[in-house]
């Protein structure tokens, strides 16, 4: 009864949807006020329904009811308790399920936050929206239904993929999916902007929270997911340059441009048009990863099934939708102007080249990724892109970009002066440098990829330290410097955090990257190896039992010169449904290294008690590379908060320099 | 006058280095790209000499064997017809299990070894690549009434 009940409201949300996104699109073209005022109250309806399918849905995998063949497929009825309500997006109808409750979700926050826009733009806003989730409706109604009843019901469920049972799904994919279908919001500015025309820099700032928002949230979606990958996959790696980390990679990149040409846009009134069209194609990248990672063009633990009618569907929906907000703006953006002018070296420019090199980059990751896909549809050949593609092409594209993120706070709007910039930080850059020259022999030798990685961490850090503080003095009004610190705006304060997260990330990239140290050795108990001053010593392995498992426990002695030894427990773990073994690696994190341990295989399958082969690593600052992944997130969540974006309607006054 | 120079420059500049940044890429992406070749391809040496490349099928039953130094293991992709025998000297991942679907990359080397630098079985227990399906299949069509080699480990 609960599964039919999320069924007919899924039913009822696509009328909903349709109707609420065409008559406040129509309303707000005709200035109708009362099919303007539809919008509102359709969007909450169209939340509430999507809402209640997916709590009926996550009723059936807590009451195990195995007649619904979606539950009986990713479900079990030994399946702990948080598996059971993260495993409803653990396949793939759930998490499409899952994609379109964050979509109406946004749009029901959308309609919350926009009290201060006027009501035929905030009535397009959301339209765009509803008509979104409208095509989302009909892919999960029409290909990716997850209420199938199974007749007859099974009496036991297959169980969810055990690489999949595990604290990384409850959080990675809710992370990851609020920021996909969050760009959908800075979509809908981008496209409520064409229809009316009206692009200043009042949209902008309407638009910049919830881009910003979007873009903290895939920040941390995809720092979680390469932690998970990191620990889970027992390959030491924190990022493989899979076609499926690309599809969430695209975006993000597309999206860091967006919010800084939307500064300039607020700002300055420059590069609508660009801002407009990264808006779309931020969200487009979106809908391509979904593409991506759910059609089956890709084999990955994401992709789920591989059935054509999606991926014909998906291509569709996504053609659609790309190819009308293109049209759109061929035919609309010569309306909207070209705003202010600048000169050749000035914050705009400096801001106009970051938005270069990140189109660049997203331009190279998409090349590298869907060139298999065509070389393979061409009927040429099987051929893969792997990471040598990637690191060649992302070293020198990032280097003048990370090296710019230093200079860009420096920069008037306007007009700038490098010389008067590069002496303001004559001693930022000679201890930046200074740096690159002695940090990496503290790690057994200096490397030129390793000083390049340091000196430009300490630069960025150095300088946006140098420029808070610059800031912070001329804005004395008694009370010290402390005081006026504090006094400086959520925005210059998320600003800068988000490039010292990047300064730690690019520190923790290069650093793992030039030193860290593996080593694949045979084991007996007893045995010790030894990476630097680590020493390793094995001690044997025990059976234990899980939940829904049994597991080969090995334990591991760490000691290192003069602190006390700590024990290691890496498993093999043997889920009772599934025939496949699961490496659980255990890993003593450290802020200045990680030492990992992951059991490989018994020597003799007969005798787990004897020899092992073991995998040991040792890996300096690994762990800056999500540390500087969540304070970029927290600068971004922090400049969202800032006074001036909860300005109402008549309040345009700027509160920072 | 003076800012519509600037304006060209930057323009210039801009494109300059935009040309140059699409140079490199392509030039990465010819340099780095690993081509994929079935059992029946490498038996037909139409697979490349010290040029990194993939290969992919099933892993023969009965095939795995480990060497000397325990770490090190060999043994053999069939695509049902042909075989080669592959070298590897790391931790084979969960999912690599005789009778079922490999791919590895790596080179190949003088006495016809394949000396795979990564050995890819992800996925599920069903899951066969399909680059590997393909090269059975591929096997299978062509040689439907010949009878199957023998497959043997150099050395072993």
């Amino acid at each position: 009864m609960i599964p039919e009940l999320g069924l007919f409201s899924l039913i009822l949300a696509l009328p909903v949807a349709l109707c609420t996104g065409i008559l406040a699109l129509w309303g707000a073209q005709r200035g109708q006020p009362a099919w303007i005022a539809l919008a509102r109250s359709g969007t909450v309806a169209l939340a509430l329904l999507v809402g209640v399918s997916y709590l009926c849905l996550t009723w059936s995998f807590l009451q195990n009811d195995f007649s619904v063949l979606y539950v009986a497929r990713q479900s079990s009825s030994s399946l702990p308790l948080i598996y059971r309500v993260a495993g409803v997006w653990g396949g793939h109808e759930g998490s499409l399920l899952l994609w379109l409750v964050m979509l109406t979700g946004w749009a029901a926050l959308a309609r919350f936050y926009s009290r201060a826009l006027p009501d035929a733009l905030r009535a397009r806003v959301l339209g765009v929206l509803c008509l979104v989730a409208a095509g989302f409706l009909l892919f999960i109604l029409f290909t990716s239904n997850p209420f199938l009843r199974l007749i007859p019901g099974a009496a036991e469920g297959r169980e969810l993929n055990p690489m999949l049972q595990d604290p990384g799904l409850v959080i990675h994919p809710p992370l990851l999916y609020m920021g996909y279908v969050g760009f959908s919001v800075a979509y809908a500015f981008a496209v409520a902007a064409l229809l009316s025309g009206q692009l200043d820099a009042a949209w902008a700032r309407w638009s910049r929270p919830w881009t910003l928002a979007a873009w903290a949230f895939l920040t941390l979606g995809i720092a979680v997911g390469s932690w998970w990958a990191y620990y889970e996959l027992g390959w030491g790696g924190w990022w493989f340059w899979d076609p499926v980390e690309n599809a969430s990679f695209m975006p993000w990149l597309a999206g860091t441009a967006l919010i800084h040409s939307l500064a300039v846009t607020e700002k300055r009134g420059s590069f609508k048009n660009w801002t407009v069209l990264l808006a779309v194609s931020t969200f487009s990248l979106s809908l391509l990863g979904t593409f991506l990672v759910r059609s089956g063009v890709l084999t990955s633990v994401h992709a789920f099934a591989n059935d054509p009618a999606r991926g014909i569907f998906i291509l569709a929906f996504l053609v659609a939708v790309i190819g009308a907000s293109l049209l759109l703006f061929v035919w609309r953006a010569p309306k909207v102007g070209l705003g202010g002018r600048f000169a050749l070296v000035s914050r705009e420019s400096l801001l106009l080249v970051n938005n270069l090199l990140l189109a660049v980059a997203t331009g190279a990751v998409l090349l590298g990724t869907l060139y298999p896909l065509i070389v393979d549809a061409l009927g040429i050949g099987k051929i893969s892109v792997g990471p040598p593609y990637f690191n060649a092409v992302f070293v020198p594209i990032m280097a003048p970009l990370l090296f710019l993120v230093g200079i860009g706070p420096f920069a008037r709007w306007k007009a700038a002066s490098l010389g008067e910039i590069l002496r303001v930080n004559k001693w930022t850059l000679g201890l930046a440098a200074l740096a690159a020259l002695t940090l990496p022999l503290v790690y057994g030798g200096w490397r030129p990829l390793a000083a390049l990685g340091v000196f430009l961490a300490a630069w960025i850090f150095l300088a946006a330290t140098l420029h808070f503080v610059r800031q912070a003095r001329a804005t004395q009004g008694g009370g010290g410097l402390l005081a006026s610190v504090l006094k400086q705006s959520l925005h210059f304060w998320g600003m800068h955090l988000a490039h010292v997260g990047l300064a730690v990330f690019v520190a923790g990239v290069s650093i793992v990257g030039a030193y860290e140290a593996e080593k694949s050795v045979k084991m007996a108990p007893g045995d010790t190896v030894g990476i630097h001053a680590y020493r390793f010593r094995f001690l044997g392995v025990q059976s234990v039992e899980g939940p829904n498992y049994q597991a080969l426990r090995g334990e591991m002695e760490l000691s290192e010169n003069g602190r006390a030894p700590r024990r290691l427990f890496p498993e093999k773990r043997f889920y009772h449904h599934s025939a496949m073994p699961m490496t659980e690696a255990a890993i003593d994190a450290g802020l200045w290294r990680d030492a990992y341990v992951a059991l490989g295989e018994p020597l003799d399958r007969e005798r787990p008690d004897g020899e092992w082969v073991v995998r040991v690593y040792v890996k300096p600052l690994v762990d800056w590379i999500w540390g500087g992944a969540f304070l970029m997130a927290l600068g971004g969540l922090l400049a969202l908060l800032d006074r001036r974006y909860r300005s109402r309607r008549a309040a345009t006054q700027e509160n920072t320099p | 006058m003076k800012t519509r120079h600037q304006r060209l420059l930057l323009i210039a500049a801009a494109l300059a280095a935009l040309a140059l940044i699409v140079a490199l890429v392509f030039s990465a992406l010819k340099e780095n790209v690993a081509f994929f070749y079935s059992p029946a391809d490498i038996k037909a040496n139409k697979a490349p000499k010290n040029k990194l490349f993939r290969v992919g099928g099933q892993v023969e039953v009965g095939s795995l064997k480990r060497q000397e130094d325990g770490v090190t293991v060999r043994f053999i992709v069939t695509d049902g017809i042909e075989c080669v025998p592959v070298q590897y000297k790391d931790v084979l991942p969960d999912l690599f299990s005789e009778g079922k679907g490999v791919v590895a990359q790596g080179r190949l080397n003088d006495d016809g070894v394949f000396v795979a630098q990564e050995v890819l079985a992800k996925h599920d227990e069903n899951y066969m690549p399909p680059e590997a399906a393909q090269a059975l299949q591929n096997a299978h069509a062509e040689g439907i009434g010949r009878s199957r080699n023998r497959c043997r480990i150099p050395g072993a």
